[in-house]
């Protein structure tokens, strides 16, 4: 990929990152965080290809580390995130699901 | 991009759809509507970046990898399952912080190896390597904070002083290594040294109050340490997802600052965000704060067309959210409207006592936010407050000697009667004594939030 390509990229990214969520509510502030730290886990796919080609121990080590890393932040961002979001139910489905949970 | 042969194009195209499910996946997160199925589209996202990631050209080390990926995916799961939503902030921190550990690890691994990078590549290895530095360990010290690890924050004379020389001299670092004039493995060292301590230095004097600010900026920040070691490896996946990350965090960021109140330069270099040392300030109060009985606010309550709740952090310490959703229960078959007014500091970051609330079984449309609910405390017969304080204290609104004094609050005086849940009497958290409590339309009911409130519904039965 060229600079320019590249740079291309970065600038209509960030133009979408802020298109994305530039209208939402502050009910979803905090789940939104934490879905956009789960993105980031992106990082994970990076990190094994600089273990997958680490050949000294030095660089091993730090890449075992650094896949390590990723790998919780891909992971845990996405179970605290997806806790959340399972809990947002409107008026309608907490009706039908709480007549189902009611003994 | 090197050759065309299947496995690296089959990686492109994965990248290609990892980036378009990352991006509605987001889309569908910033509505309560779609958030649920946001995140499982980012998830599918990550799983087939992940799988093609396997087959990439070159590719050695493999029991390393998954032996990573399976002890550290199974330390965050758990983690991730296990915590209470009370202390989901910290998670955030703390997962995020092991982002930007691994954005720095991943420019470790280039700039030790040395040669092969062009001055651009270097240089953004050196930037990315910094900022995911910072991000780790100060994330880290936020995790602290908020977990109660770390309970001072530590501030001296010069302090902002002392960090600019830690930053300068992890510049000149990155400068000798990406200029090429000596990148050595000791020069590298000193880079991310310094940047360790940069993020230490950075975060330990902002209070505990701040942090939910300065945990969305280093989300920020690990985004874009993210994308600059993308462009180092040429993985458009992470360019794409760190950038987008990069930006909406950003603006999340300024969101945040200003339902809270604060600028961010405020936030960062002003070191304060635990309200001491403004106590003493405040106008006195006139009048008298006047007791009333559980049963006498059932029947208030259960005879009322419309009542109002205010919840604040302090209803979720006492763990009365599930038992303040049955009294609603009880009140919506009255026939009672019932609605819940959430301000933007409520919990312990903006939109924290939404969760909180969601996890107890209210639904979303029940909830409304400061500009949304100001309006109707005016035909409300009975406001409920638990919990909350400050958020609710019209001095806020006329008392300019007031530290609140400018901060947008809850119009609960406005209602025709207000109920407040509290221990005891005494100054809120901040220390300022709140006029709600004295207005003629104000009554206190005393007690523990929980058992306050399991009187309530006794009360409300009995009707």
């Amino acid at each position: 990929m060229t600079g320019i390509v590249a740079l291309y990229i970065f600038m209509l990214a960030a133009f979408t990152g802020y298109e994305v969520i530039a209208k939402v509510p502050v009910i979803l502030h905090t789940p939104l965080m934490s879905g956009s730290n789960f993105v980031h886990g992106i990082v994970l796919v990076g990190a094994m290809v600089a273990l997958g080609s680490a050949t000294s121990p030095l660089e091993k080590s730090i890449g075992f580390i650094g896949v390590l890393l990723a790998a919780g932040n891909a992971v845990g961002g996405y179970a605290v995130t997806e806790r959340m979001l399972e809990m947002f139910k409107s008026s309608g489905a907490r009706g039908a699901a709480g007549a189902k949970g009611k003994h | 991009m090197p050759d065309y042969f299947s496995a690296a194009a089959l990686i492109q195209v994965s990248y290609l759809v990892t980036a378009f499910l990352f991006i509605m996946g987001l889309k569908r997160m910033s509505s309560p509507v779609t958030a649920r199925s946001g995140i499982l589209w980012a998830g599918a996202g990550m799983v087939v970046a992940t799988l093609a990631t396997f087959f990439y050209p070159g590719m050695t080390n493999y029991p390393l990898i998954i032996i990573a990926v399976v002890i550290g995916g199974t330390i965050a799961w758990i983690s991730g399952r296990r915590v209470a939503m009370t202390n989901i902030p910290q998670m955030i921190a703390l997962y995020n912080g092991m982002g930007g550990g691994a954005a720095a690890a991943i420019a470790a691994v280039e700039l030790y190896r040395g040669g092969g990078m062009s001055g651009t590549e270097a240089t953004l290895a050196v930037v990315g390597g910094l900022i995911g530095a910072v991000s780790f360990s100060g994330s880290l010290i936020a995790f602290g904070k908020l977990q109660g690890l770390i309970r001072k924050s530590l501030r001296f004379g010069g302090q902002q002083f002392l960090n600019l020389l830690i930053l300068a001299g992890a510049i000149v670092c990155g400068a000798l290594i990406a200029s090429g004039i000596n990148a050595s493995p000791m020069v590298v060292t000193g880079l991310f040294a310094l940047s360790l301590l940069l993020g230490l230095s950075m975060t330990l004097p902002i209070g505990g109050a701040d942090m939910p600010v300065v945990i969305s900026l280093y989300n920020a920040l690990t985004g874009l340490a993210v994308a600059f070691e993308g462009f180092v490896l040429g993985n458009a996946a992470m360019i794409i997802a760190g950038t987008v990350v990069g930006s909406a965090g950003t603006l999340l960021t300024q969101l945040m600052a200003r339902a809270m109140n604060r600028s961010l330069a405020n936030v960062l270099f002003s070191g304060f965000g635990d309200t001491g040392g403004a106590a003493a300030a405040g106008g006195t109060v006139s009048g008298s704060l006047k007791p009333i009985e559980a049963s006498d606010v059932g029947v208030m309550m259960a005879f009322a067309q419309k009542v109002i709740i205010v919840p604040g952090y302090g209803m979720a310490v006492a763990q009365a959210q599930h038992k303040v959703w049955e009294l609603c229960q009880l009140l919506i078959d009255h026939g009672v409207t019932v609605r819940f007014a959430i301000h933007p500091v409520a919990g312990r970051m903006p939109g924290h006592m939404n969760v909180l609330l969601a996890e107890a079984g209210v639904p979303y449309d029940l909830i409304a936010d400061l500009d949304e609910i100001n309006s109707e405390f005016e035909t409300a017969d009975v406001a409920l407050i638990i919990g909350a304080n400050d958020v609710v204290n019209p001095v806020a609104r006329n008392d300019k000697s007031s530290p609140i004094y400018g901060m947008p609050i809850l119009n609960a005086d406005k209602a025709k009667n207000v109920i407040v849940i509290k221990r005891g009497q005494g100054a809120g958290f901040s220390g300022i004594e709140n006029a709600l409590f004295y207005l003629d339309n104000t009554r206190m009911l005393y007690g523990d939030g929980q058992a306050a409130v399991a009187q309530l519904i006794a009360a409300v039965k009995a009707v």
